[in-house]
């Protein structure tokens, strides 16, 4: 399988196996009009196998929705060819409208359109806990 | 401006103050009779609790207040699909403090944003609700005489019973406390409330499922509601129910001051005749409960007594 080298645009590198659709539909890549590949289950020396996405386009990401979803994804930002930055993520602090909260019985669910906030509690299990009923989501293996 | 939610928002030197404020107007209530004359306290029941709204209004009534407010859902404007947030900077222009009760957890959160008065948790579902935690330290603190020290009997649904869990939460900020957990084996206390025991020093918890096994040794037996709709069959909940039903042969070989508390109302889970016992002390812990409400409207009013304590 070949796909093009991208003049300007993003790569998104080191995405756990499997996990590539999930930050497709995440960051609603689904929605642009440019070539998107998602590549999965290439060989890592580091992972053993990944996924990769790349963009065709500059576009601005969310990283608090990444961050969520694997901290461990490295985004590669290229220009004219050449890739000009790299950044880590790390799980963002606080998570505003990133993810909904399940809890029946929690205030969100009967309006609607409240913000859904969620803190980090656990930076190492990526727990966060929602900030009016306090149900906890696990961002990696959710 | 402060509010509570939650007692975490409160420290341990804020809570002792408000322990200390609610023995002083015990003591003179006299002289808080207006301290909140011309102010006015809305009690927004979302859901009703005749207990806990009586016990807010009685609070303000003491101190010189005012009341005005809705006694459940239906006589308020969310039945009319008004959001929390409207409703509560509506109200805010109304009253000068809000204790308000919702069925959904977190509803408080909201409310405290928007308000421009504070805001008092009067129960969130079954998530939070500061003021019954915050009664059970007062009525412990007055009838035992010490929040340290202890060995506590938590018993009934500890599974589920959020009352218990706020407890724990509450007491083990207060070091020395030893928990006897008193229920069956499918109400046990869920692990997060043990582990809050475990990572405090000088805390620990035995499981128990017998109360006449820990009666001896108790300081404090805290009961709770066993709900019939928390057991799978009825054939579970009638062999269950009687082991975790209090009676007056039960508390045969109990320390002479150990108490018995419960926060109300109660259905069967302490027979009458325990009433008479000097062990009941659950009747005065209700009444304890309007007196820690005054100190906490003094608090985050900052008036009279409660001026500078939060
Ligand atoms: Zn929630």
């Amino acid at each position: 399988m070949k796909i093009d080298e991208i003049q300007n645009g993003i790569v998104l590198d080191h995405i756990k196996a499997g996990r590539g659709m999930r930050v497709y539909h995440t960051l609603r890549l689904d929605t642009l009009d440019c070539t998107v590949a998602i590549i999965k289950n290439v060989k890592s020396e580091k992972m053993g196998k990944k996924d990769i996405i790349k963009v065709d386009e500059a576009i601005d990401i969310d990283l608090d929705a990444l961050g969520f979803i694997d901290p461990n994804i490295t985004i590669n930002i290229i220009r004219d060819g050449e890739l000009v930055e790299k950044r880590c993520l790390c799980a963002p602090e606080r998570l505003v409208n990133v993810i909904r909260c399940k809890n029946p019985r929690c205030i969100t669910s009967s309006e609607q359109e409240i913000d859904q906030i969620f803190l980090l509690r656990d930076a190492e299990k990526l727990t966060y806990r929602c900030i009016y009923c306090e149900a906890a989501y696990r961002g990696k293996e959710s | 401006m402060r509010h509570l939610i939650d007692n975490r928002d409160l420290t341990v030197s804020e809570t002792d103050a408000l322990l200390n404020l609610a023995d002083a107007i015990i003591a003179n209530p006299r002289d808080y009779q207006d301290a909140c004359a011309y102010k006015t306290i809305a009690t927004l029941f979302y859901e009703p609790s005749t207990r806990t709204r009586l016990s807010f209004e009685a609070a303000m009534l003491e101190l010189g207040g005012r009341t005005l407010g809705f006694a459940s859902q239906d006589t308020s404007s969310a039945s009319k699909g008004e959001s929390v947030a409207d409703t509560i900077r509506v109200v805010s222009s109304y009253a000068d403090i809000i204790a308000m009760r919702h069925p959904k957890e977190g509803a408080p959160v909201i409310a405290a944003k928007y308000a421009g008065v504070p805001i008092i948790n009067a129960g969130d579902g079954g998530h939070n609700h500061p003021t019954q935690t915050l009664t059970d330290l007062l009525t412990i603190r007055r009838e035992v005489g010490r929040l340290s020290d202890l060995t506590v009997g938590l018993c009934g649904d500890l599974k589920f019973g959020r009352t218990v869990h706020s407890l724990v939460g509450a007491m083990v900020r207060y070091r020395q406390v030893h928990f006897v957990m008193i229920s069956p084996n499918e109400l046990k206390a869920p692990d997060y409330v043990l582990e809050l025991i475990d990572r405090q020093a000088g805390c620990s918890y035995e499981i128990c499922t017998s109360m006449e096994d820990a009666m001896d040794r108790l300081d404090i037996l805290y009961m709770t509601r066993v709900q019939r709709e928390r057991f799978f069959n009825e054939a579970d909940y009638v062999r269950l129910k009687d082991s975790f039903i209090l009676d007056a042969a039960k508390l045969h070989g109990a320390k002479p001051e150990m108490i018995v508390m419960h926060p109300l109302p109660r259905v069967n889970e302490i027979a009458v005749n325990v009433d008479g016992t000097p062990f009941a002390k659950y009747f005065e812990q209700a009444r304890y409960g309007k007196y820690i409400r005054m100190a906490l409207i003094l608090g985050l009013l900052n008036l009279s007594g409660g001026a500078g304590i939060l």
